[in-house]
């Protein structure tokens, strides 16, 4: 019975060491470095606040995709009343990101594999600005 | 509260008129709908082939629609990817050829998908990736195809060309407005449903230099196309199929 307070103490420590790096960065404010990413240089505002685009762009993009092929509705309007085209390519691309600077780096950040939109849609607009 | 027996038919009958009167203004308005009279155009397209140029080398039909849609340039003959191309008058129109003009039956015609109003192909696939659109359009929805290829059995027309390969390689310059396709799915005309969608005519109509192409709305009898149908003797490719072609040779 005398090993039950070596015991407690053994599991304190270890507990201690296991969750060291969490206590440890609450207790210094320190957070782990975010993805570094290029923001567009022409434009301000993206087509929807960016809590929605960072929460929900998939989704948008699959309306956009329904409502061009499916519904020949080829243009979205933005809730500020704002009227684009509805399409990755010409309008998130071809106007204001860089597919590789910031698309691609957050999903390799998150751990997201690269969607396969990519085996037949091209991002030659970004690229074209790049070289540019 | 009682009601009178006068009072309770009067309610009654105001009721019933009041319903089969709602019912009858909405049946009449999906009927003058159903006519077609909803204000959709009918995209088609007539080949006016006395004034195509193709004896002067003319190619830029063909050259538009491949720049616009990232049409492949695959080397095997029996892979090639077609959405408008050439063939003899006779090949097109075998049953009118005899006793007709040699000058006429060894004249190549441009070919194309023929949008038809009653399509064979759009029955036939299984995951709803060809259908056909309130304007005509026969529309092709990648995304969705699975490669099986009975929508190419079922056409007439051998309007509908399969990607044995990766199309990337075989694209000398990629159009960044138009997306390529992927190993494995059918594709063919689509009538440059994205160009109309902005407000602009055909690739190929737009770029013919002999004003060999005219397209139009057939729902609009005073657009160029209804008129020049109006005025010359047209045909259709293989009418009797019953398939009703939107594209029209001009005599």
């Amino acid at each position: 019975m005398r090993e039950r307070v070596l015991i407690a103490a053994g599991l304190a420590v270890f507990l201690a060491l296991f969750t060291y790096p969490v206590w440890w960065a609450a207790a210094s404010g320190t957070r782990a470095a975010g993805p570094q990413l290029q923001l567009p240089q022409t434009a301000s505002v993206c087509v929807a606040p960016a809590a929605k685009m960072r929460a929900s762009h998939m989704q948008m993009l699959s309306d956009w995709r329904s409502d061009s092929v499916r519904r020949g509705v080829h243009q979205f309007r933005a809730a500020d009343g704002r009227l684009f085209d509805a399409s990755l390519s010409r309008t998130c691309l071809g106007q204001c990101h860089s597919k590789t600077e910031f698309c691609d780096r957050c999903h390799a950040y998150s751990g997201v594999s690269t969607p396969a939109c990519w085996q037949c849609h091209n991002d030659l607009h970004s690229t074209a600005r790049s070289i540019r | 509260m009682k009601l009178t027996r006068k009072e309770f038919l009067i309610t009654s009958a105001a009721t019933l008129a009041g319903i089969s009167g709602t019912k009858l203004v909405t049946s009449v308005k999906a009927a003058a709908a159903s006519t077609g009279e909803d204000g959709k155009p009918r995209w088609a397209m007539a080949v006016d082939f006395q004034k195509c140029q193709w004896d002067q080398g003319c190619n830029q039909c063909i050259a538009a629609c491949k720049h616009a849609h990232n049409i492949p340039d695959v080397p095997e003959k029996a892979h090639e990817v077609k959405w408008i191309w050439k063939e003899l008058y006779k090949s097109v129109f075998p049953q009118q050829s005899e006793w007709v003009d040699p000058a006429l039956t060894s004249h190549p015609l441009m070919l194309l998908c023929n949008h038809c109003s009653n399509p064979p192909c759009t029955r036939v696939c299984p995951t709803g990736a060809t259908w056909k659109r309130g304007d005509g359009i026969v529309m092709m929805d990648w995304h969705r195809c699975i490669g099986c290829r009975y929508c190419m059995a079922a056409c007439p027309y051998e309007s509908r060309s399969f990607d044995f390969g990766d199309p990337r390689g075989e694209i000398a310059n990629i159009n960044p407005d138009f997306p390529t396709r992927t190993k494995g799915v059918v594709e063919k005309c689509n009538f440059c449903e994205e160009r109309l969608g902005r407000g602009q005519c055909p690739a190929c109509v737009e770029e013919c230099r002999g004003h060999a192409l005219i397209f139009g709305d057939l729902n609009d009898p005073a657009s160029e196309i209804r008129t020049v149908l109006r005025s010359r003797y047209a045909m259709q490719r293989s009418p009797e199929l019953g398939t009703g072609p939107s594209v029209f040779y001009l005599l």
